[in-house]
């Protein structure tokens, strides 16, 4: 369980984030939306605790992934020790396998450079899953793709948390794409103090 | 022979026709000897044992120096690059400090600490320490906040941080800063023993000054340039090109 409690976020003197609460229950896959600048990409690194300063509690798991809009992969290591090194204890044959159900059977020795974007989301993907998350972030992770691959990237990411049952936040602003994989939307709208949950 | 190898010989081939020339010209082989006669006096210091005792001191003390200025240098750098706090503390540090000729440090150090080893390594470090910070510095600004984010999420431990996110993005920004570092770091050295140390290529330089012996004070210097091109073509560039791989892969 993800329990979210922000009392208020600021950046310097300027309010952020409001004060929102909302928890997300295992294998629950929650949407985030909201329009551009509101802070909800703001709201995702506080979840991910990439940035801790703030006034408010949030609980989350220990073992949690992440999937960012630019695939942030280790672009001088190939696709096979992108997943190795993330995850230390991983075995080469699983790495394997994560790369397979993604549709990267054999490219393990390529580096990131040498795939398409396509292929890259994809890397990221799989080392997000490799990992069995019990928490996954994703922000915006089918944003500036190609109708056709957003498509089967959105069939992949469906798949996946279906196999491995993560609580899943994710931000998008496409209300297809959270219709298809979400179990509840949430959206920020602008409050007195920053952004709140509608 | 492909062109990127004929090139750096025509390149040098030039620079020996152009010496050749000069001392033709300047016909006068106390001021500017050919190259050829440059062979004997070679010879000689080489049988001696003279020239490889000699070089061999100076590259220790460059290595040392070497070694200490990029790892503080580095550490120093980094640190400035990654907290506006530090940076503000230790930029007007760095200024001064690039600013300092390398001459006031080795007198100051000599001064100070003695005629000693450590004060002449001390001297040279303090000399380097500056430009390796500015370079890391540039380096640390540089560094990828998604990736920061990533290990960050991942809980990736520090060393594989380090080794794995960290040092690839500053690996350009470290080969610059040896690159630059070596060559700066080595005239520095013979500046050194030149006014305070009675072994060492500078020293045997500052011999030969005084003898009026301008052939043993170019055997001394190209001895040593040679050695230098060595350590670049043998170590330096590879590590580069290891480096980059993925780049061209």
């Amino acid at each position: 369980m993800i329990r979210v409690n922000i009392r208020q976020k600021r950046f310097g003197m300027v309010p952020v984030l409001g004060p929102l609460a909302f928890d997300i229950a295992a294998g629950e896959t929650v949407a985030l939306t909201g329009p551009s600048g509101i802070g909800k990409t703001t709201l995702l690194r506080l979840v991910a605790g990439i940035d801790p300063v703030f006034d408010g509690q949030i609980d989350r798991p220990d073992h949690q992934a992440i999937v960012f809009q630019e695939p942030t992969l280790l672009p001088w290591r190939c696709a096979l020790d992108n997943l190795m090194l993330v995850h230390s204890g991983l075995p080469r044959a699983d790495a394997e396998t994560a790369l397979g159900a993604v549709g990267l059977c054999g490219k393990g020795s390529l580096f990131p450079g040498q795939l398409s974007l396509g292929q890259q989301r994809r890397l990221s993907l799989a080392r997000a899953f490799a990992g069995r998350p019990e928490f996954l972030i994703m922000d915006e992770p089918f944003v500036s793709l190609d109708a056709e691959t957003a498509d089967a990237m959105l069939s992949l990411t469906e798949e996946l948390i279906a196999q491995h049952q993560p609580a899943t936040l994710f931000v998008t602003h496409s209300m297809t794409e959270a219709e298809r994989l979400a179990d509840r939307v949430l959206e920020l709208k602008t409050g007195p103090d920053g952004a709140v949950l509608a | 022979m492909r062109d990127t190898q004929i090139t750096p010989l025509l390149s040098i081939a030039c620079l020996v026709v152009l010496w050749i020339v000069a001392a033709f010209l300047t016909a006068d082989p106390q001021i500017l000897p050919q190259p050829w006669d440059l062979l004997p006096r070679f010879r000689q210091e080489l049988a001696s044992g003279d020239l490889q005792r000699n070089l061999g001191v100076t590259l220790l003390r460059v290595m040392w120096a070497f070694a200490l200025a990029m790892v503080l240098g580095s550490v120093i750098g980094l640190s400035m690059g990654r907290s506006v706090a530090i940076n503000r503390w230790l930029d007007p540090w760095l200024v001064i400090f690039l600013n300092l000729p390398a001459l006031v440090l080795i007198v100051l150090c000599y001064l100070w600490i003695g005629l000693t080893e450590a004060a002449a390594i001390t001297a040279v470090t303090l000399n380097k320490i500056p430009n390796v910070a500015t370079i890391l510095r540039e380096g640390g600004r540089a560094l990828n906040p998604d990736l920061d984010a990533m290990a960050q999420v991942y809980r990736l431990p520090w060393r594989t941080r380090l080794r794995h996110v960290i040092l690839p993005q500053l690996a350009p920004f470290i080969a610059a800063a040896a690159r630059s570092g070596l060559s700066l770091i080595w005239k520095i050295v013979l500046v050194v023993e030149f006014l305070g140390r009675s072994s060492g290529v500078g020293f045997q330089i500052h011999l030969y000054f005084q003898l009026f012996d301008v052939a043993m004070v170019l055997v001394y210097a190209f001895s040593f340039i040679a050695v230098m091109l060595l350590v670049e073509w043998l170590v330096l560039q590879p590590w580069e090109r290891q480096v980059r791989s993925w780049r061209t892969a």
